[in-house]
């Protein structure tokens, strides 16, 4: 008896572990130091490449001659050792990861901070650095300290025009930048089992901004019916009943729009306080913000329109894509004058297409708006796609609400 | 194990972004990630890093996994790192790169001698010793072997 975190990793929080990991992931950015430290190493294997992945998604496609070589060593090294491999344009690694990748009950491990978002089907997802993520790939084990669980228990739900995000900015702003550190966050309650599997890959990205180890949902109906559309097959988690190191109640009918204020994630406040803010470039996408449903909602919004600031939209997954030509959505977006990018991270790191500049702001709907991130002397406000679809229209910050 | 240097101050919930910047992430060259850590924050600091321990505030490394914040951090001859709390993924790449992190509550003093010993765990400071939390022996291991690559040859 147990929270999820205790159930999966088979101990008390506060022991240390070793476990075999389920699923590992790499992308462009981390793969190549991972590589680099494989080697050092000297094993010379993979312990399992069919539970390996390598996923370009941070420069994708390549920016310039140094770039393109690290992938081609990266892209060669896949082949060589039969590693499940997704080129340019197939996605952001936790959004394939979700598409019918990633099961209940397993131990993920992502070489990135956001690899957290997987808890969203019951696993025990996280981080962990590319020299760690080398000993993985050698020996498929690695150790953890298994988390104390912070409880968030939903109830109700949101109202009109606020979205997942304004929850999760909610949430991440009582917690605070660590206040989650070293420990797990568990999504359960009435409101938890009422959100669809895309609202709680939102909720769970953003748990590592509070610091947190992981963020997990109970696998139920939802989890099983969206897994189903991917031909797997998984039964519902039923909670044990556990203990909480502590436990917050959101009553998602209180939720307003949010932003969080540059440079903190944690910094929220209410749209409508903040009205009017002038801004340059808007940016819809990423592992928070970047599915299907992320779209289809701003194309509604912005259908028979234009937007007045440039605005960038970028599908976190090829499929997601393909989806929005055949639906249209893709084309009402372009015609309300935005442009869209190839499937992956776009501007969110600032390493590659849609940085801003010196003195400019930008309304995103990704997850960090630390100083600099997206360009130097930029700022970034982080917010919903109905708040991304509002201040696009206006050119100037503005709730979703009122639009 | 015993690190020694002159302060380094710094401030509550640096990020991994600040520690080095997105856009010097693709390239092999540690060097270059030495010289531009903490540009974003302060230019001025990097050229202060060698033989220093950076002592900052709770929530140290926060943000991005990039393990390039650590290795930046290493190859810039920084001696350890003194923070009341660290972000995880960066405590754990820190330790695997071979850059010792001593979790200890303590004020600081740009400039004066900063001596941390792990494996007791206190820090000394301007004539004070204060507890610090001891790392477990593993970790230890991995820091005396250099980081966890040798580490891991040494032990396979």
């Amino acid at each position: 008896m147990g929270t999820l975190s205790e159930e999966i990793l088979g101990a008390p929080a506060g022991e240390y572990v070793d476990r075999k990991v389920d699923r590992a992931f790499v992308h462009d950015g981390t793969g190549v130091l991972t590589l680099e430290a494989w080697r050092c190493m000297g094993s010379g294997r993979i312990a399992d490449p069919s539970r390996t992945y390598i996923l370009f998604d941070h420069i994708a496609p390549a920016n310039n001659s140094i770039t393109a070589n690290l992938q081609a060593e990266l892209r060669q090294f896949a082949r060589e050792h039969g590693i499940r491999f997704s080129e340019v344009g197939g996605g952001i690694c936790h959004q394939l990861m979700s598409e019918g990748e990633v099961l209940p009950g397993e131990v993920v491990v992502g070489a990135d901070s956001h690899s957290c978002t997987l808890g969203a089907f019951g696993a025990f997802a996280t981080g962990v650095g590319a020299t760690d993520m080398a000993a993985i790939w050698s020996e498929g084990m690695t150790w953890f300290r298994v988390p104390h669980t912070i409880g968030i228990r939903l109830s109700g739900t949101l109202p009109p025009r606020t979205e997942a995000k304004d929850l999760a900015l909610t949430y991440v702003g009582r917690l605070g930048m660590d206040g989650a550190s070293y420990q797990a966050i568990e999504f359960s309650g009435t409101g938890a089992r009422g959100l669809s599997m895309d609202d709680r890959l939102t909720l769970s990205n953003l748990a590592v901004e509070t610091g947190a180890k992981a963020g997990l949902f109970y696998a139920d109906r939802v989890t099983c019916e969206y897994l189903a559309g991917f031909g797997k097959k998984v039964v519902p988690q039923v909670p044990a009943g556990c203990c909480y190191a502590r436990t917050i109640s959101i009553d998602l009918h209180e939720i307003v729009p949010v932003v969080a204020v540059p440079p903190r994630v944690d910094s929220v406040k209410p749209v409508s306080e903040l009205e009017g803010l002038p801004i340059d470039q808007v940016f819809v996408g990423t592992c928070t913000n970047g599915r299907y449903a992320d779209l289809e909602r701003f194309a509604r919004l912005v259908a028979g329109k234009k937007v007045k600031v440039r605005t960038i939209v970028v599908p976190a997954s090829g499929s997601i894509l393909a989806r929005g030509i055949e639906s249209g959505i893709i084309r009402d977006i372009i015609a309300a004058g935005c442009v869209v990018g190839s499937p992956g991270c776009g501007p969110c790191l600032g390493a590659h297409m849609g940085v801003i500049g010196e003195g400019e702001v930008c309304l995103s709907t990704a997850n960090r708006n630390f100083r600099n991130r997206m360009g130097v002397g930029g700022e970034i406000y982080l917010g919903s796609v109905g708040t991304a679809a509002a201040t696009a229209l206006a050119g100037v910050l503005t709730d979703p609400g009122g639009a | 194990m015993r690190i020694e240097g002159k302060a380094l101050c710094l401030p509550q919930d640096i990020d991994t972004d600040v520690i080095i910047a997105g856009r010097y992430l693709r390239t092999k060259d540690r060097k270059l990630w030495a010289v531009h850590a903490f540009e974003d924050l302060d230019p001025g600091i990097a050229p202060r890093l060698a033989g220093a321990v950076i002592v900052a505030g709770k929530n140290f490394g926060c943000g991005s996994s990039r393990e390039q914040a650590a290795i930046a951090l290493r190859e810039a001859g920084v001696a350890g790192i003194v923070a009341p709390s660290f972000a995880r993924i960066f405590f754990r790449n820190a330790v695997n790169v071979g850059l010792p992190v001593v979790e200890c509550d303590c004020p600081c003093t740009d400039n004066t001698l900063v001596v941390a010993e792990l494996e007791e765990g206190y820090v000394e400071m301007g004539g004070s010793r204060i507890p610090a939390r001891k790392l477990s022996p593993r970790m230890i291991g991995i820091l005396k072997a250099g980081g966890l690559v040798d580490f891991w040859r040494a032990s396979h």
